[in-house]
C-alpha cells in the first residue's frame, strides 16, 4: 500500500525501550479510589450516588448528562466515602468534583452488569452503540471523547474507513505497544465489533514501524481471521503521526478539512486501547474500569507499564514500579510534547491517563529567558500543520487576534514540533494556548455582551411596541371622540336645517299671507 | 511527593541554540576569509579585528542603554557574525574609522534603534556597507590587488600603520597595492567600446571571475555548502540567487557576448557568493515563509544582474538584498502557505 505523508513532523529519540522490557503487570485494586465527573470531553457526569451508599465494581456511580457525555463506574467494591472537589490532573490545577470509593476489600463485581454478548452480531448497531455509552468508553488515547457518538457518524456522513490508531508516537509512551502484544486478539475482535456497528468497507491499523513486536503479534492475530477486511500497515516513525488527521493523511492521503471532523470525508479513528475497551464492554459486559499506563522516565526505579483501575492515585502506581529514584524531579502526566505537568502525585488515574512520566532535569529542557526570534523557520519546517508558527508568535505577542486567526491559530494541534526545534527557546506553544484561552474568552464576553444586548434591545423594542400601541390606543380614541363630535354637528346641522326650514317655510308664509292680503287689498281697491 | 512543573509543554530539551547556530556560520566563514587574506594580505585581517571589536563594543553599549543586560545579547554571537561580514565586504587597506563608522551603523542604527536581534528589518551589514558606498565612494572602491598580480604587498606591521595612521597620503605606494576590481573593470572596458574577451585580457582576471576572487568565492561556497549540509541554512536560497543573476546572465550572454559577461563571470565575481550563502540567508531581514525565501532570493539575484548590467555600480548584492529587505514583508504576505485540511487561499 502506498502511503502518504505530512509536511513537517520530527524524528524524536523514542525512549520506549526502558519501559517495555517486562509485561504488563496488574495493579492490585488500591484502597481507595477518586473518580472525577469529567474525565472525557462533553459534560461532566451527574452523581447517581450519595456518601455513605455502598457500591459494587461496576456500578454507575455517575450517568451521561446529554448525548456528549459519559457515564462513570465504581472501580473497586467498597463504600462512597465523599461526594467533594478535590484535585485532579488538569493544566489549569484547579480542583473539580470528584466521588471517591473506599474499598472493602473484597472486590466484588455488581449483579447490575449487561449480559456477556459473544454473539454481538444478532443485535442491531443502536443496541450496541448504547451499550458503549453506557460502558462509559471514551478515546483512550488522550482525547477521550466519548466512543459511542463517534460511532454514531448519522446518515449523511457514511463511514467507508475505519483507522485504528497504534502508531502511539510519543517518545516514552508505550501503553498501546504492550497492550498490542499482549492482547492482539481482543483488539481485533474489538475492531470487529466496530465493523459491525458502522459497516465500513475497509479497516486501515496503523502501528509506527519501530514497534516490530506489535506489528508482528497483531499480524499473527489477524491471520487466524478470514476476511477479516483489516489491513496492518506499519508506518514510518515520524512525531506526530499519531494525530488522528496525520495517521488519515498517512494512511490515506485524505486531508480531514480544517474545522472539520473525520467523518465529514468518510473516515473514523479509534485508538488501539479504545477497540480493547470496546471488545471487554460487549464481548464480556464490563464497563471501562481500568486501563493501560506506561509508568517511566528516569526518576522512577522500574519503568514498566500498568493495568490500573481508573481513580487509582498516581503514588499507587509509582509505589508499585519501585518508588521514585533520587533523580525524580517532573511528573508529567502524559509524553514529554503534549502532556501535562503536575505538582504531586496524590492524583487519580482518569481514562485519558495514558501514560505517567517521572523525569529527571536531564530529561526536561531548562527553562532559560527566551532568546528574540531570528525568523529562522525552523518551526515552519517542523509544523505538521503546515502552519507559520513564527507569524503566529508575533501576531500573539501583539495580541493581534485578527491576525492570527488568519494565520489559522486553531488549526494548531499544539504537538511541540515548534517550540521543539525553536533556536531561541521560545514557549511558542505557551503563546498559541494563551492566544486560543483569550480569544475564547473575548468570544464569550461578547456572546455575553450579545445577549445583554440583544434583552436590551428587545426591552427597547417593547417600550416602543408599548408606547406605539398606547399612542395608536389613544389615537382611535381621538379618532373615536372627533367622530362623535362630527356626528353631533350634524344633528345641529339636521336641527340648523330643519329651523332654517321652518323659518324658511314661516318666511314663505308670511310671504304667502302678505301675498294674500295684498291681492285682497288690490282686489278691494279696484273693485 | 511534589514535584517541580512547567508551564506549558513541549518537555523535551530544544534541539538547537542561537548562539550555535551563529557560531557555525562564523566557522563556515572561516575557509573563504582564509583564502581573502591568502589573497588580499593582512588587511582582511585587521578589518576583521577592528570590525568584532567595535560591533561587539557597540552592541554592549546600546543593549545597556536600552537596560538590557549586555552579556545575554552578546552571547548569541550575532553581532560578530554582522562584523565578520561587514569587514569581508570592506576595502583592504581603509582607514580605522571607515570600520567604526561601519560598525556604528549596522549595529546601532541597522539593529538595536529597530529592537535589536530579530528585529532589524534591514541585514545590518549590508545597510552599513551601502552607507559606506555612498559617503565615502574613492575609499571604498579602492581596492587591494590580488597578491599574484600585486606590485608590492605589505606585511602586518605595514598594513597596521597604513590603517590605522590613515596613510592614504601615500598615493604612489597605494596605488601601486591597489586595482580596479574585475567588475569595475568590465564596467570601465565597456564604456570604452572594448569587448568583454579585450577587457578579459586583463591581469586582473582568473579563469571563472576575477584572479583571486573566484578562489574566493569557491571556499565560501565550501563554507556554504556545510551550512547546508548542517542545516543551518536552506540549499533553496543559495540556489534560486546563482540561477536568478546566471539565467538572465546566460541569455544576454548568449545573444551578445561581446557586450555581455559569462554567467560564469557573473557567479563567480564580486559579492555573489558570499550573498548568497551568508548574506540573502539571514533570516532575522528576509522573507520567512518557504516559498517567500526563494522569492527573495530570486529578487536579489535577478536585481544584482540587473544593477551590474544596466545601474551606476559594478557591484549591486548589497543593494539587491536591502531592495528586497523592503519587500519582505509583502512577499510574506502573499506567500502564507497551505494549511493542513484548507484549501489554497481559505
Amino acid at each position: 500500500m502506498r502511503l502518504s505523508s505530512f509536511h513537517g513532523g520530527l524524528e524524536l529519540p523514542s525512549h520506549k525501550a526502558i519501559s517495555t522490557r517486562t509485561p504488563i503487570a496488574t495493579l492490585p485494586p488500591p484502597q481507595r479510589v477518586v473518580l472525577p465527573l469529567r474525565q472525557h470531553i462533553g459534560h461532566p457526569a451527574e452523581v447517581l450516588v450519595e456518601v455513605g451508599q455502598q457500591v459494587r465494581k461496576g456500578d454507575k456511580v455517575a450517568a451521561a448528562e446529554g448525548y456528549v457525555s459519559a457515564p462513570l463506574h465504581a472501580s473497586i467494591s467498597g463504600t462512597v466515602t465523599a461526594i467533594e472537589e478535590r484535585d485532579v490532573p488538569h493544566p489549569s490545577g484547579l480542583q473539580a468534583l470528584c466521588i471517591e470509593i473506599e474499598s472493602d476489600g473484597r472486590d466484588e463485581w455488581t449483579d447490575a452488569l449487561p449480559e456477556p454478548t459473544p454473539d454481538y452480531q444478532q443485535l442491531p448497531a443502536v443496541e450496541l452503540r448504547n451499550r458503549l455509552r453506557e460502558a462509559g468508553i471514551v478515546g483512550l488515547g488522550g482525547a477521550a471523547f466519548p466512543t459511542a457518538v463517534k460511532l454514531n457518524p448519522g446518515d449523511q456522513h457514511p463511514i467507508h474507513t475505519v483507522i485504528i490508531n497504534g502508531a502511539e508516537c510519543e517518545p516514552y509512551i508505550s501503553c498501546d505497544d504492550m497492550l498490542m502484544r499482549e492482547q492482539a486478539r481482543e483488539i481485533l475482535s474489538g475492531v470487529q465489533i466496530i465493523q459491525h456497528i458502522l459497516k465500513p468497507t475497509r479497516v486501515l491499523i496503523g502501528i509506527e514501524d519501530n514497534k516490530p513486536e506489535a506489528i508482528a503479534a497483531m499480524q499473527q492475530a489477524l491471520a487466524s481471521l478470514d476476511n477479516s477486511g483489516i489491513e496492518i500497515i506499519a508506518v514510518p516513525s515520524r512525531y506526530p503521526t499519531g494525530g488522528e488527521k496525520q495517521l488519515i493523511k498517512v494512511l490515506t492521503g485524505q486531508e480531514v478539512p480544517g474545522h472539520g471532523l473525520p467523518a465529514d470525508i468518510g473516515i473514523t479513528c479509534h485508538n488501539v486501547g479504545t477497540v480493547h475497551a470496546v471488545h471487554e464492554a460487549i464481548i464480556n459486559g464490563r464497563p471501562l474500569i481500568e486501563r493501560v499506563i506506561t509508568v517511566t522516565g528516569q526518576g522512577i526505579e522500574h519503568a514498566r507499564n500498568l493495568r490500573a483501575r481508573i481513580g487509582t492515585l498516581f503514588s499507587d502506581l509509582t509505589d508499585y514500579c519501585g518508588g521514585y529514584t533520587a533523580d525524580a524531579s517532573y511528573l508529567l502526566m502524559g509524553g514529554p510534547m503534549m502532556g501535562i505537568s503536575l505538582r504531586h502525585d496524590q492524583l487519580p488515574v482518569i481514562k485519558a491517563t495514558n501514560c505517567l512520566l517521572v523525569a529527571s532535569d536531564a530529561e526536561i529542557r531548562h527553562s532559560g529567558e527566551a532568546a528574540p526570534c531570528i525568523r529562522c523557520g525552523a518551526c515552519v519546517d517542523a509544523c505538521p500543520v503546515n502552519l507559520l508558527p513564527q507569524q503566529l508568535y508575533w501576531y500573539a505577542r501583539a495580541n493581534d487576534h485578527d491576525r492570527i486567526q488568519a494565520f489559522d491559530l486553531f488549526d494548531c494541534i499544539e504537538c511541540g514540533c515548534c517550540a521543539h526545534v525553536c533556536p531561541s527557546h521560545i514557549p511558542l506553544v505557551q503563546y498559541y494556548r494563551h492566544a486560543k484561552t483569550e480569544i475564547w474568552q473575548l468570544e464569550a464576553q461578547r456572546q455575553k455582551a450579545d445577549r445583554a444586548r440583544r434583552r436590551h434591545e428587545f426591552r427597547q423594542a417593547r417600550l416602543e411596541r408599548e408606547k406605539r400601541e398606547k399612542a395608536e390606543r389613544l389615537a382611535r380614541k381621538r379618532a373615536a371622540l372627533k367622530r362623535e363630535t362630527r356626528s353631533d354637528s350634524s344633528k345641529q346641522q339636521a336641527i340648523q336645517a330643519a329651523l332654517e326650514r321652518a323659518q324658511a317655510r314661516k318666511k314663505q308664509l308670511a310671504a304667502e299671507a302678505a301675498a294674500r292680503q295684498s291681492e285682497a287689498s288690490d282686489d278691494e281697491a279696484p273693485r | 511527593m511534589e514535584f517541580k512543573t512547567l508551564a506549558s509543554s513541549p518537555y523535551l530539551e530544544p534541539t538547537g541554540q542561537v548562539s550555535r547556530v551563529m557560531q557555525q556560520v562564523l566557522l563556515a566563514l572561516v575557509p573563504g576569509t582564509l583564502a581573502a587574506i591568502w589573497y588580499f594580505g593582512w588587511g582582511v585581517l585587521v578589518n576583521l579585528v577592528l570590525s568584532i571589536l567595535f560591533c561587539v563594543a557597540f552592541e554592549a553599549l546600546t543593549l545597556k542603554l536600552r537596560g538590557r543586560h549586555p552579556a545575554t545579547g552578546l552571547r548569541d554571537y550575532s553581532a560578530v557574525v554582522t562584523a565578520w561580514l561587514l569587514a569581508l565586504t570592506l576595502p583592504q587597506l581603509s582607514p580605522w574609522w571607515i570600520v567604526l563608522i561601519g560598525a556604528f551603523f549596522a549595529i546601532v542604527l541597522a539593529k538595536q534603534l529597530y529592537g535589536g536581534l530579530g528585529y532589524n528589518p534591514f541585514n545590518p551589514a549590508m545597510a552599513a556597507y551601502v552607507v559606506l558606498l555612498i559617503s565615502f565612494p574613492t575609499y571604498m572602491t579602492h581596492w587591494v590587488a590580488p597578491s599574484p598580480i600585486a606590485d608590492a604587498t605589505l606585511g602586518l606591521w605595514e598594513t597596521l600603520k597604513v590603517i590605522l595612521g590613515s596613510q592614504m597620503s601615500h598615493h604612489e605606494l597605494f596605488d601601486s597595492l591597489t586595482a580596479a576590481t574585475p567588475l569595475d573593470s568590465i564596467r570601465t572596458g565597456l564604456t570604452q567600446h572594448k569587448t568583454i574577451d579585450e577587457i578579459r585580457t586583463a591581469p586582473v582576471f582568473g579563469d571563472m571571475g576575477g584572479l583571486g576572487w573566484e578562489w574566493m568565492a569557491n571556499w565560501y561556497a565550501i563554507g556554504g555548502f556545510w551550512l547546508i549540509y548542517k542545516r543551518i541554512i536552506p540549499w533553496q536560497i543559495p540556489l534560486t540567487l546563482i540561477l536568478a543573476l546566471g539565467v538572465p546572465a546566460g541569455v544576454f550572454y548568449l545573444s551578445n557576448p561581446d557586450h555581455y559577461a559569462s554567467p560564469v563571470f557573473h557567479i563567480f565575481s564580486g559579492g555573489v557568493m558570499l550573498g548568497a550563502f551568508f548574506i540573502a540567508t539571514d533570516p532575522v531581514s528576509g522573507s520567512t515563509t518557504p516559498a517567500g525565501r526563494i522569492l527573495f532570493a530570486a529578487g536579489v539575484g535577478l536585481l544584482t544582474f540587473i544593477i551590474r548590467t544596466w545601474g551606476g555600480y559594478p557591484d549591486a548584492i548589497a543593494f539587491s538584498v536591502l531592495l528586497m529587505n523592503m519587500a519582505t514583508p509583502l512577499i510574506d504576505h502573499y506567500t502564507k502557505p497551505r494549511t493542513f485540511g484548507h484549501q489554497r487561499g481559505e
